[in-house]
């Protein structure tokens, strides 16, 4: 979480690709270079499930990373996202983009709503409201009929692109997963270093200072809140729709767990993070997960390794170490 | 839907006010642990859930009952808290306090995770004492006495915990670190001491807690997690400047949510986090706190 404004001028030597410069455009090559030859190596269907957390990450990274916002409620969105999505698809008949809208309009919504809420408080406080907040939706939706409780919505239905691309196969839904992903990394990295996103870290760095500049803080902080559990419900809908189901584990405490220790050991407050962190959690998680408590116990070892020793991250090491930016 | 049923009524706020003895511990706990170090504990449920862990294992291995329980594990755990204050959570205070939050949680999954790992996800049954088995006929219903037991133990011990605060020496050096602790050291007043200590004993009370609750629901790995999310939105309800707040505020949501379970029982789960909604759209700092 140290990277200061200094280094938002665009520098026009060097590796350029959609937005990114110098190393993150090589990163972002070698992350198109991973999605192209991974399915020779893993399963389709797991990949895709990591990308869908990547995007996750990221919009969790927007938030805690760039404007310094600990939330630890994302379940609410991510879950209120999947169930509204596979409700819109399997009972709605809705086509997948609108289901997919669906899904992530009711995020922002809550957002909109969670956040005017939690931004009354700072710090720890707005964790503990959050936190508190998710478990309210959380007891909602195991008692609500429409979320069909612990069945969870089932056999939603993928659909097609515009009619013209059907995603019943996983080899289309694959490489449909990978484009989003990948303008969603774009979009996020150009969030990130847009003029909005150089107040949202001024807001980070020190809240006074900006709102003596003449920034209405609470207004950014609520426009990050909004865009995070937009991008999060947006990530549980792609979700929904890949696996067909929509459960309450969506909307666990689980949930919100996994996305903080994603982006501990990918790099809190980096562009890659998200990308490295959520294939190592989601792999770990993979392997670890026929052992039943023993990914509860290697998770909690990990989360306090990281923060003991690795704060920064993965990646945030490997800017140390090659001194750059990524 | 709404069911006007005085005994009922009655009946369900007495069981919530011993939900509300669990709040209250617990979120006193997490008050003067926050107020303090500046960290949430988030391992404050997992110590709750090792404290009747605790209870059962001295039953099972060494054959001590509930008493000796009630006095051995609230110790054992504080002393393990104090190695985890010491080893752990001292190194992050210089640092954002964002990081304490996530090492407990580190801490609270790999302990979870462990207890699973020996015990399984299953209750364990552990017994009401002898001494406090049956009940008594109040009229609208039958109290157990273990229960009535708790209410009272419960609150005299976080009478306790006001006095010493509020009342001694000791607590006055807390109270005064916790406003300004450079200056409190600059006394010549051991800080760094007073912080493991007062994790020691808050999770002490956890433990007690759990102890408390052993006999009344299994004991099992998760017993702690929805609870102390609940605790969490009681520190946010009664706000971090008085112990009295936090005490009070966590028996008055435990009869909240009895009252809720009484007349609408379908949001008995979610009563008090509503409350907390409300508190902050009305009174941001919470009903008894100071601005934080």
């Amino acid at each position: 979480m140290t990277e200061t404004t200094s280094t938002v001028a665009p520098t026009t030597e060097g590796a350029r690709f959609l937005g990114f410069t110098g190393p993150r455009a090589l990163a972002y090559l070698l992350f198109v270079a991973v999605i192209c030859f991974a399915p020779m190596v893993l399963y389709p269907v797991f990949l895709m499930k990591v990308y869908c957390f990547i995007i996750f990450a990221c919009a969790y990274n927007l938030l805690l990373g760039y404007t310094g916002l600990m939330s630890f409620g994302h379940a609410a969105f991510f879950g209120a996202g999947a169930y509204l999505c596979g409700h819109a698809a399997a009972r709605w008949g809705l086509p997948f983009e609108l289901a997919i809208l669906t899904g992530t309009a009711t995020a922002a919504l809550m957002g909109l709503v969670f956040g005017w809420i939690a931004i009354r408080r700072q710090g720890l406080y707005f964790a503990m409201i959050t936190l508190a907040l998710s478990q309210m939706v959380y007891f909602i939706a195991m008692q609500a009929s429409f979320t069909g409780g612990e069945d969870g919505i089932q056999n939603v239905p993928r659909g097609s692109i515009l009619g013209l691309v059907d995603l019943n196969s996983d080899q289309a839904m694959y490489w449909t997963t990978a484009v989003i992903v990948l303008l969603v990394l774009a979009l996020y990295n150009r969030i990130i270093h847009s003029p909005f996103g150089q107040v949202l870290r001024a807001v980070r760095n020190n809240a006074e200072r900006t709102s003596s500049l003449g920034f209405p803080v609470d207004r950014f902080k609520l426009m990050a809140f909004v865009i995070s559990a937009a991008l999060s419900g947006f990530a549980a809908s792609l979700k929904v729709v890949i696996f067909g189901i929509a459960t309450l584990t969506d909307v666990s405490m689980f949930v919100s767990t996994e996305v903080v220790l994603i982006n501990l050991v990918g790099g809190i407050g980096t562009i890659f993070g998200p990308v490295v962190g959520g294939f190592i959690i989601l792999l770990m998680e993979h392997f670890l997960a026929p052992y039943g408590p023993w990914l509860m116990l290697v998770q909690g070892i990990v989360f306090t390794l990281f923060v003991l020793v690795f704060r920064q991250g993965i990646v945030g090491e490997l800017q140390k170490l090659l001194r750059t930016r990524l | 839907m709404f069911d006007i049923n005085v005994n009922l009524i009655l009946g369900q706020m007495v069981l919530g006010l011993v939900n509300g003895v669990f709040y209250a511990i617990l979120s006193l706990g997490l008050a003067i642990i926050f107020g303090l170090l500046g960290v949430i504990n988030f391992a404050h449920g997992v110590f709750f859930m090792l404290g009747a862990f605790g209870a059962y294992m001295l039953g099972e291995t060494l054959g001590i009952g509930y008493w000796g329980a009630l006095v051995l594990v609230p110790l054992m755990v504080g002393i393990l808290g104090i190695g985890t204050e010491k080893v752990l959570i001292r190194h992050l205070y210089k640092i954002e306090h964002l990081y304490g939050l996530l090492l407990t949680l580190g801490l609270a999954l790999a302990a979870e995770g462990a207890i699973r790992i020996f015990f399984g996800p299953q209750g364990l049954p552990y017994r009401i004492p002898a001494e406090l088995r049956g009940g008594i006929n109040l009229g609208f219903m039958v109290l157990p006495y273990y229960r009535a037991w708790v209410v009272g133990i419960g609150i005299a011990v976080c009478l306790i915990a006001w006095v010493l605060i509020e009342r001694t020496a000791l607590g006055a050096r807390l109270r005064a670190a916790t406003d300004n602790p450079d200056l409190v050291q600059a006394f010549g007043i051991n800080v760094p001491r007073l912080r493991t200590f007062t994790y020691g004993v808050g999770v002490a009370l956890a433990a007690f807690g759990g102890v408390l609750a052993a006999p009344m629901a299994a004991v099992e790995p998760a017993m702690g997690t929805n609870i102390v999310i609940v605790a969490f939105a009681v520190v946010v309800i009664g706000g971090m400047g008085s112990i009295m707040g936090a005490i009070i505020t966590g028996l008055g949501l435990g009869l909240l949510e009895g009252l809720a379970k009484a007349i609408l029982p379908q949001a008995s789960t979610t009563v008090i986090f509503v409350a907390m909604v409300i508190v902050l759209i009305l009174r941001p700092r919470g009903l008894m706190g100071k601005m934080a």
